[in-house]
């Protein structure tokens, strides 16, 4: 007999106050692991978004910074400038990322810092009661889009992993998803690969993460999953788009 | 051949009853008790027909609050 | 020991890596550019990192990451872009981490101007940013104090885990002068054991935070750091006085002013006018003692500086209206003459001498 899925030590003790079925919950947990079995939970120094996730850093079992709004890879570089052994990453939604600290992500990833990024795209700000975000899809209803986003006037949602890998100091850029096992399955993959480039020295790594927000959206946990799954992946493709390359 | 089988606990205090592993488990036999509430309020998700299980780690793998755990017997 | 002939604004540099900082994060703008000129060239040499942040933000936010990670950490900036970094000042005296910051204040309002100014008083001294904080705030008046006040503010830093403000002007930072780097450290600096280094390092897990969800928690954090800025008070004062006592009148200034006002002090006592200073150079903790040794016969208390009036009201409060007080001030980037200084104390001594 033998355990085949236990707990991480990646994550405290302290049960999260996030809500029934968010996917903050598979995410922390996929890093956790991640870092536990690469070993990094002794090294590794975490910074935590404003946001759903600002209490992250009552749940990562690593050393942690609570940043600004926004400014995580600002302080996610002071602590890799100061630490370059330790292992830094930063964990962000989509109003921390691509609204307030569009400028700190992408100039940590155009100075090529040598920290990893998780970006969980929720296409909502949860924390604020479901207001829209720069990643919110066109016609979806949020309490600051309550005719619908409106291309004319706010845009289409923005692509971050595509903007971000054309950078070169963006050496691992990846879309992800949690709905389905399958997927999960794949992202802490892709997680354990953008902790790699990091841990070889190679630069800036992100993983965008598809994820749901069943409470601001309006639907159960099930039915969040299955409109990450039909409304959201077709408009976010989900893929590598940068990685280095394999030497031989 | 023999089949994989598997004993899966939750630690239903943990539970919030979101009803994600429910919708995973490959041989449907995980529900949400609606007979009883945990400490936190919520019908904790269970399973009746552990000689089911097939320990494919799913439920666990889905679970946003880390309630499960799967052994492989 | 030998004199070295620095610019100011290098100068600042120098004496942050005297002290053993070996980490800066800031972005250009007049007239402090020099500092990041100089610690460019100057970190990678001992082994250190400069960064040119996007933003004086994102440079105030390094300095968190940094100063929370234990490392000895600065950013300078003027006034448009200190401005900018109050968020994340803000942030490090909530979550207690040492750093020093350096303003060479120009004229403002918005955009303003980059000839010197001293409009940054309130600013520094008020907090700056959201909540009930202050951060030691000194202020030179040459090139050598600026060196001995950048090298202390380090240990200050440290001492109480807070942020210190240097505040300078365009003039202090341009100017050329001679410096020794002469300060002693302080032997007495605490470990910083609650730095984030990996959990594997230290006795716990290490979290820098200024996030207090329980209001009763964050009450309880705010009586932390009060009872730190009384300790500040009790023990950090800096101050410079001069012919207070039998003055007919005193005059009070810092920074660039102050050696302006010297010079007007200089050409009044000539005439025959008994005219006294008091010069402070820790704005926080604000040298209140100073103006209650003033004498109840003195005439006034003139203020000066190159702003339309922030540190008088200071100065109010520490003379609890037992003596007149005057203000005379340029703005917008104007420095003052001498002899305005001089004209403005015979009118109010009405040419008794």
């Amino acid at each position: 007999m033998a355990i085949v899925f236990e707990k991480t030590k990646g994550l405290t003790d302290k049960p999260t106050h996030y809500c029934p079925g968010c996917t903050h919950g598979i995410i922390h947990r996929l890093v956790a692991e991640v870092m536990e079995e690469m070993d990094l939970l002794d090294n590794a120094i975490g910074v935590a978004p404003v946001g759903c996730s600002v209490l992250a850093y009552d749940y990562f079992n690593v050393d942690m910074h609570e940043a600004a709004h926004g400014r995580a890879p600002a302080v996610a570089t002071g602590i890799k400038r100061v630490h370059p052994e330790n292992f830094v990453f930063t964990y962000q939604g989509d109003g921390d990322l691509a609204s307030i600290g569009t400028a700190e992500i992408v100039h940590a990833a155009h100075r090529g810092e040598k920290f990893t990024t998780i970006f969980v795209n929720n296409a909502i700000y949860g924390m604020t009661g479901g207001q829209m975000a720069p990643t919110t899809l066109v016609g979806q209803k949020t309490t600051t889009s309550p005719y619908g986003r409106d291309e004319a006037t706010t845009g289409k949602p923005i692509k971050m992993s595509e903007l971000l890998a054309t950078i070169d100091g963006a050496k691992f850029v990846e879309r992800v998803a949690v709905n389905t096992p399958a997927n999960i399955r794949k992202a802490k993959k892709a997680i354990k690969e953008a902790f790699k480039v990091q841990l070889e020295g190679k630069g800036f790594g992100i993983v965008e993460v598809l994820s749901t927000c069943p409470t601001n959206w309006g639907l159960t946990p099930v039915e969040a999953m299955k409109w990450l799954e039909k409304d959201m992946i077709p408009y976010y493709p989900l893929g590598n788009f940068k990685k280095p390359e394999e030497v031989e | 051949m023999a089949k994989v089988k598997g004993r899966t606990t939750f630690e239903e205090d943990l539970c919030k009853g979101c009803g994600l592993c429910v919708t995973v488990c490959p041989v449907n036999i995980i529900s949400l008790d609606t007979a009883r509430i945990n400490k936190k309020g919520y019908h904790p998700a269970a399973i009746e027909e552990m000689d089911k299980c097939i320990a494919c780690t799913n439920c666990a793998t889905i679970c946003p609050d880390v309630v499960i755990t799967v052994e492989r017997l | 020991m030998t004199k070295v002939l620095m610019k100011g604004n290098e100068a600042v540099g120098a004496a942050a890596i005297a002290a053993g900082c070996h980490y800066f994060f800031g972005y250009p703008i007049t007239p402090q550019s020099e500092v990041p000129e100089y610690m460019s060239r100057e970190l990678p040499k001992v082994g250190g990192a400069y960064v040119q942040a996007e933003s004086e933000v994102a440079a105030i936010n390094m300095v968190y990451g940094a100063a929370g990670s234990g490392a000895r950490v600065m950013t300078s900036s003027s006034s448009p872009g200190i401005a900018l970094k109050q968020e994340g000042i803000s942030y490090c005296a909530g979550a207690e981490l040492p750093c020093v910051i350096v303003d060479m204040m120009r004229g403002g309002p918005g955009l303003g101007t980059i000839q010197p100014a001293q409009g940054d008083y309130f600013l520094a001294t008020r907090g700056g940013g959201n909540g009930d904080y202050r951060l030691i705030v000194l202020a030179p008046a040459d090139v050598q104090e600026l060196v001995d006040l950048v090298m202390e503010g380090f240990d200050l830093a440290d001492l109480y885990r807070t942020p210190v403000m240097i505040l300078g002007d365009g003039m202090i930072g341009q100017m050329m002068e001679p410096v020794e780097f002469r300060y002693q450290p302080r032997a007495d600096l605490p470990e910083k054991d609650w730095a984030t280094r990996g959990k594997g390092k230290g006795k716990q897990r290490n979290v820098i935070n200024s996030l207090y969800l329980q209001a009763e928690e964050l009450e309880k954090h705010n009586h932390k750091l009060q009872a730190k800025y009384a300790k500040i008070r009790e023990n950090e004062k800096k101050v410079e006085e001069y012919n207070v006592e039998g003055a007919d009148l005193v005059i009070t200034a810092y920074g660039t002013t102050s050696r302006i006002a010297k010079t007007a002090i200089a050409k009044l006592e000539k005439e025959g006018y008994k005219v006294g200073m008091i010069r402070p150079i820790s704005l926080y903790p604000f040298p209140n003692e100073a103006y209650e040794k003033i004498g109840d016969d003195c005439k006034g208390v003139l203020t000066v500086e190159m702003s339309t009036g922030q540190m008088i009201d200071d100065v109010k409060i520490s003379l609890q209206g037992r003596i007149p007080t005057y203000f005379h001030g340029r703005s917008g980037g104007m420095v003052p003459e001498p002899e305005e200084i001089v004209e403005k104390v015979k009118e109010i001594l009405g040419g008794d001498k």
